[in-house]
């Protein structure tokens, strides 16, 4: 039971009244496969708790249609109202990332939908990235959750919402690189900063990246490939010579760096912490990795050699990790067996636990550490939720108990619950 | 499992940790004097912290250098002269951002100075490693896990100390204050507690056997600020996360809580695309950054002359703009001090000079002084640090710049 209880702190955003019965019943096993195939989990209620937020469901184009910028309202003399300013469509990727968190049968596919986001983490409020971030997770992150990571990665390269968050759909042969998204892919996405890379090997990355642009940020937001601003001269990146000429160059990049030891080892190093400890052990990550190397970067491998080792199961990882804010507010909604339509209250309480959702300015994403989510104010901003929570005080989220309001208040506030 | 103190000990947040060994009569002996005079003359130290690496050669012009210029045809900043949005003289060489216009009065009553070509030694490029070396004032060596402040705090723990004795005005605590020596992270003075109505108390009951020493500083910072805070001299803070972390700062300095160290960040300084000349912008956040320090020194008054300010940022933007009228990482930046001990009116630092063979790795403004030597220089000649070998380990002062 203890094993059900640590497996669903870690691959769920905690456990609902029943879950433990229900996940010990069919065995640990079978519950594993179904979450790594999350396509095959019906989800139709949790879909329908999302039918409200429309941004969500619509193409880059139709955001830049519905939602207007201040100065596009004021020229086609609209009032703009509430429904149409973009803070709408943060407010609704807000919205879906706490109802699925909290409602979602596919727990796992959400857990990591926030670890990919917050990786190839991008900046809603950066400008253009207010229309193209939904994209971003809807198109370019979420299907490719458990596939390759070439493949997530290369989704994420041709992402308009990273080209602009990166500054790389400015990077030009006739005007000069952009070296910002170079550096971030090789230092955050790939290699890690320690993994084997120059200054000379970030210009090369750039150059082999120029042309790598958004065709009409302002009408519909897609890739394009502009061969006029493109470098053509050969690249040499890591060793390796790059001539193939055109959009070729930069996928070749995208090659190098995820057939890389080095990313190997940094993606394992990362999953681990996430799902294990902090400090993650040394043994499962070149374990990790080695499975990496062998799948090619085989996503729903390497979750499965991570779940199943020694290490995820020792007694000294169960309650080793401090929950995010967002992790936090969602074990304690669901384990009080509640319901939320995530509305701004709730959202803002995680804020100012200090995770504002979508609203990490620097590109390494939020920490992945307890030591940095547990200051002082943070610490009296959760007590703040589970009061507000117990008291059922928070507008669009509903909990429901039996025991006295004090006793939720306690558990909620205590510092074990601080802990998955 | 039981919920126990001990647990908590295993297993909970460093700053309650911190906060547990502060006993509980030393709360009340900083409780008793908070309303006196007691607390006015200790010195305290506010360090700002520009995330995203600011552009130094932008922050102050150096406008008498040949090289500059040209290195910047649609970027660089325009040198003194009549006329809008023009740099604004300092010494003949060098000139503020237009932007920073409401800090030449304080550099001309001689509280503001400027080093230049300051920065850290390691050459990394990544904001994340260089933000880390320069908040553990370790370069290049990231095993150091507490930060230069927490040892600071360490190393001159008294036993009369508040537990407000070191505040990050901000949701998590930085990494430049973290380590055992007890420091509060929180975001606004008015918030600080538990928000329960007439179930408060119940609350922090409830809660006591946890969180008591986190109660006893939330009473005392309530009494201590019992009426709204409104600041003095008429100052404007910038309507803006960092506007308002300063006021709450000036907020925590006259509540005569025993504030010694405050820290407070402020973003988007990672200006690789379009970032502007006299306007644009780079200058909307040096507007923001100059008003804010200026309106904290207005509203701080007299209290200044035993404060000192001291900025930072990671490290400086690459001489030449790139092709998207920004600049890429660099190397060396310039930072500010002021304050009422600071020696100011004057650009401190050696100037390395922009021609190409002058440049770090032929790209970057070199570096002349390293941050390390200013830090150091605060913390003895201000803060009363006998010996800076245990907070800045395996760093030799070399180079000391005489600032205050």
């Amino acid at each position: 039971m203890q094993d059900v209880i640590h497996l669903l702190n870690r691959i769920a955003f905690g456990a609902r009244p029943g879950d433990v019965e229900r996940v010990s019943d069919i065995g640990i096993e079978k519950y594993l496969e179904q979450q790594l195939q999350p396509e095959r989990i019906d989800d139709n209620a949790t879909e329908a708790r999302l039918s409200h937020l429309r941004s969500i469901r619509m193409s880059t184009e139709e955001l830049l249609k519905t939602y207007l910028r201040p100065r596009q309202a004021r020229q086609l003399q609209m009032r703009s109202m509430l429904q149409n300013v973009p803070q709408q469509i943060l407010q609704d990727l807000q919205a879906q990332k706490v109802i699925r968190a909290v409602h979602s049968q596919r727990q796992l596919q959400e857990v990591m939908v926030d670890f990919w986001f917050n990786h190839f983490n991008v900046f809603w409020g950066k400008n253009a990235d207010r229309w193209l971030t939904t994209n971003f997770e809807m198109d370019a992150i979420r299907p490719r959750l458990f596939g390759k990571f070439k493949d997530l990665l290369m989704a994420t390269a041709k992402s308009p919402a990273m080209l602009f968050y990166l500054d790389n759909h400015l990077s030009s042969s006739i005007k000069g690189i952009n070296e910002n998204y170079a550096r971030e892919l090789m230092e955050l996405h790939t290699l890690g900063v320690d993994g084997g890379y120059t200054q000379k090997d970030v210009q090369e990355v750039a150059r082999a990246f120029t042309g790598w642009s958004i065709e009409r940020p302002q009408v519909n937001g897609e890739f394009i490939f502009r061969s006029r601003m493109h470098d053509v001269g050969e690249k040499n990146v890591l060793g390796h010579k790059i001539s193939d000429g055109g959009i070729r160059d930069g996928e070749a990049v995208i090659e190098i760096l995820s057939r890389h030891p080095s990313t190997a080892k940094f993606i394992a190093t990362k999953l681990v912490r996430r799902f294990v400890s902090d400090e993650s052990p040394e043994k499962l990550v070149q374990h990790v990795a080695g499975v990496y190397r062998n799948t090619d970067g085989n996503i729903r491998e390497m979750l499965h050699a991570i779940f199943t080792s020694k290490e995820f199961r020792a007694p000294e990882s169960t309650g080793a990790k401090t929950k995010t804010p967002l992790e936090y507010v969602a074990s304690a909604i669901r384990n009080l067996d509640g319901a939320t339509d995530g509305s701004r209250p709730l959202v803002q309480s995680i804020a100012r636990m200090g995770q504002p959702l979508y609203q990490c300015q620097p590109p390494a994403g939020y920490p992945d550490r307890g030591d940095h989510w547990m200051g002082t104010g943070a610490v009296l901003e959760r007590l703040n939720f589970a009061v507000a929570l117990a008291g059922n005080e928070i507008r669009g989220t509903s909990v429901r108990f039996n025991e006295p309001v004090k006793t939720i208040v306690a558990k909620l506030g205590s510092p074990e619950f601080q802990k998955r | 499992m039981p919920i126990t103190r001990r647990y908590f000990f295993k297993s909970g947040g460093m700053a309650l940790v911190s906060f547990a060994a502060a006993p509980q009569f030393l709360m009340r002996t900083a409780l008793g004097q908070s309303n006196t005079d007691a607390g006015k003359d200790r010195p305290v130290i506010i360090a700002i912290f520009q995330r995203g690496a600011a552009d130094g050669i932008s922050m102050v012009v150096p406008f008498g250098d040949k090289n500059y210029a040209s290195a910047r045809p649609q970027i660089a900043i325009l040198e003194p002269a009549r006329g809008e949005e023009r740099a604004i003289d300092l010494d003949g060489f060098f000139a503020l951002h237009p932007a920073l216009d409401s800090l030449k009065p304080i550099y001309d009553a001689g509280h503001l100075a400027v080093v230049h070509a300051v920065g850290s030694p390691d050459s990394t490029r990544s904001h994340f490693d260089a933000q880390d070396y320069m908040e553990s004032g370790t370069p290049g060596n990231k095993s150091v896990s507490d930060g230069w402040l927490n040892r600071y705090l360490q190393t001159t723990a008294s036993k009369t100390a508040s537990p407000f004795r070191a505040v990050a005005v901000s949701p998590t605590l930085p990494r430049t204050l973290a380590g055992p020596a007890p420091s509060v992270a929180m975001q606004r003075v008015a918030d600080f507690g538990i928000r329960a109505g007439r179930a408060t108390s119940q609350v922090e009951e409830l809660f006591a056997d946890f969180y008591k020493d986190t109660f006893d500083a939330v009473k005392m910072l309530r009494e201590a600020n019992s009426q709204s805070y409104v600041p003095a001299g008429g100052a404007q803070y910038p309507n803006s996360s960092f506007g308002q972390a300063l006021l709450q700062i000036a907020q925590l300095v006259k509540s005569n809580i025993g504030l010694q160290v405050a820290f407070a960040d402020v973003g988007g300084w990672d200006t690789h695309a379009n970032q502007g000349a006299g306007r644009g912008q780079l200058a909307n956040r040096l507007k923001e950054f100059g008003d804010g320090l200026a309106a904290l020194y207005r509203d701080l008054g007299d209290r200044m002359r035993n404060i000192v300010i001291v900025t930072m940022t990671e490290f400086g933007r690459a001489v030449r703009q790139n092709g998207s009228g920004g600049t890429d990482h660099g190397h060396a930046s310039s930072l500010f001090v002021a304050g009422g001990p600071v020696k100011g009116g004057k650009v401190y630092g050696q100037w390395p000079g922009l021609a190409p063979e002058q440049l770090y790795e032929r790209r970057d403004l070199a570096l002349t002084t390293d941050f390390r030597d200013v830090f150091a220089g605060l913390l003895t000649g201000h803060m009363g640090s006998k010996d800076v070998s245990r907070i800045f380990p395996g760093f030799t002062p070399k180079n000391p710049l005489k600032v205050l």
